[in-house]
């Protein structure tokens, strides 16, 4: 089951990709019908309808492997509360396709069409647990350590990855015309600094930690290819502003800048979990530690 | 059961969808009965009718015109011996601008004209919507055809008029449309090819025209009298002149572009 969630979370990637070259192709509304594609499963695949319709087709593919995962939860996972998230996973997808219909027939009003990325980015969120809950790893018992310092890096780590999907929502809307570029520029900074704290803490009190250690640090390394594309993305618009078409040099960066947008918030996601399920919060800590002087008194 | 529950929940909120789409067929049927109401027509004199002509001219540097890469669709770039380019502008030999559109913006209010006649043509030719820009009347046909060998989607997105998106198979049969509110100007867009792109200026009388290859221009049949004249190009942005015709006259007006 373990594999099989990795593979829905590898597959909700790839359908992102899909997604931003999509958007970055402006191939929205290069089928104008939904849930067919030209009134049939099979369009002519020319121009943009290979975008278009190969996200729908990337997209029903994900729609069925999630209906999976989650009826395979269901029938084998004991734990509750991740049985219950499968379900989510599997209403989100459900709710992503009708937005994705929306923003067809309603010709792409800047509201839905953000909702529908920001909801992608959710929804990969719950397969990226899901696949990292369901592993071996995961359902042994962790010995948790203290984590001294205020705020506590479970805390830490939790606010960054907020201000890394507050980022990407804000990327959507920039990408959907309904924000300019100041607002995700700002984004970027607070996102920037609430990671490298965050990093900054493990690598101060938690570098004994190697699971931590990889986590923040895959985020960090995410973080730096994540701001040099910016860069290049913005450089790239700028540079084809007057193209006829979109170029290839700004479609290929800016994709790639979304894709990285999703593994940064992936391990955000990460480096979250795991210091919540490893380190025991600064005052739990000093309980425990007064409840253990008490018991040898 | 939870699972049902979700799946349920689903198909209400698509029901709920459905019903909503529906609702602007209605606002569009009432929309064309109002336009279609009777009305006084003003009559025009012929032997009072005056005219306005004159041309669009371009000073500065014209920019290079972009190359449209048509390499990811070799039924397009088929159609084509050179590389085509972008038509967003086009500066002629003489020095003035193609593709301005030129209306009569002022100076008609309180007047009715007949509805057009004929339809309007706008066609998908060599992957390139030809012409670039066209002027039509509300409510006058616009018969969009499609000559490639390749689907297209016709997607204009007017602003006071309704947005629509259809597709057309490879040398289908016409599309034929129209736009009841006046609207200067409607872009219109393929999806499929996003290099395509045309504009469509709608406006309740038939005083308009668009540059050619002379950039000139010529509005014939006005009532003498003092009107507000504006010319409208997709990159330079629209500029009005005052101008006052006496009967039977001809009035030439010159509009300045400039490039960067």
């Amino acid at each position: 089951m373990h594999r099989f969630a990795v593979f829905v979370a590898f597959a909700t990637f790839c359908l992102i990709v899909a997604g931003a070259l999509v958007t970055s192709n402006e191939a929205g509304l290069a089928v104008p019908d939904w849930p067919l594609s030209y009134g049939s499963l099979t369009p002519p695949w020319v121009g943009n309808i290979r975008y278009e319709h190969g996200h729908r087709v990337v997209a029903s593919a994900v729609g069925m492997l999630t209906i999976c995962l989650a009826v395979w939860l269901r029938r084998r996972e004991p734990r509750r509360w991740v049985r219950r998230l499968g379900y989510a996973a599997l209403g989100s997808v459900v709710v992503q396709g009708i937005l994705g219909g929306i923003t067809v027939l309603f010709f792409l009003p800047a509201p839905v069409s953000v909702a529908h990325a920001c909801l992608a980015q959710a929804f990969f969120c719950m397969t990226v647990t899901l696949a990292l809950v369901t592993g071996r790893r995961w359902q042994q018992p962790a010995v948790k350590v203290a984590d001294p310092g205020a705020p506590g890096l479970g805390q830490l780590a939790a606010w960054a990855m907020g201000a890394i999907y507050l980022q990407l929502i804000l990327g959507a809307a920039l990408r959907h015309k309904g924000f300019g570029i100041a607002p995700h520029l700002a984004g970027a900074a607070v996102a920037a600094g609430l990671v490298v704290w965050a990093m900054y803490r493990v690598i101060g009190r938690h570098s004994e930690e190697p699971v931590l250690m990889r986590s923040a640090g895959a985020l960090g390394v995410l973080l730096a290819l994540q701001l040099i594309l910016g860069v290049g993305s913005y450089l790239a618009r700028e540079a084809t502003r007057d193209a006829p078409q979109p170029m290839p040099v700004m479609v290929y960066i800016t994709v790639a800048h979304v894709a990285a947008g999703a593994l940064t918030l992936a391990s955000g996601l990460w480096l979250t979990l795991e210091s919540r399920r490893r380190l025991a919060p600064a005052s739990a800590g000093r309980e425990k530690k007064v409840r253990e002087q008490v018991v040898a008194a | 059961m939870t699972l049902r529950m979700i799946l349920g929940a689903a198909g209400i909120v698509a029901l709920v969808m459905m019903s909503a789409c529906g609702g602007g067929t209605k606002e569009s049927a009432e929309v064309e009965k109002k336009a279609d109401a009777p009305a006084a027509f003003t009559k025009v004199d012929p032997a009072t009718a005056a005219t306005i002509t004159g041309k669009a001219a371009f000073a500065g540097k014209a920019p290079r015109a972009a190359r449209i890469d048509m390499s990811a669709e070799p039924d397009c770039k088929g159609l084509h011996t050179a590389v085509p380019s972008s038509e967003e502008v086009v500066v002629n030999s003489n020095g003035t601008l193609a593709n301005v559109f030129v209306w009569v913006k002022g100076g008609l209010e309180g007047k009715t004209f007949e509805p057009a006649s004929g339809a309007a043509t706008l066609d998908q030719k060599g992957c390139i919507y030809r012409p670039h820009v066209i002027g039509v009347r509300a409510g006058q046909t616009i018969s969009i055809a499609n000559s490639d060998p390749t689907t297209h989607n016709v997607h204009p997105m007017p602003k006071s008029n309704r947005e629509w998106n259809q597709s057309q198979p490879p040398k289908g049969s016409n599309l034929d449309r129209n736009f009841p509110r006046p609207e200067v100007m409607i872009p219109v867009k393929c999806n499929v090819h996003p290099w395509m792109k045309s504009y469509i200026g709608v406006v309740d009388h038939p005083f308009f025209a668009v540059t050619g290859d002379q950039g000139t221009f010529e509005i014939k049949g006005l009532p003498p009298g003092d009107y507000v004249v504006e010319a409208w190009h997709e990159k330079y942005g629209a500029q009005e002149q005052k101008v006052t015709v006496a009967a039977s006259a001809s009035q030439a007006v010159e509009f300045s572009f400039k490039g960067e």
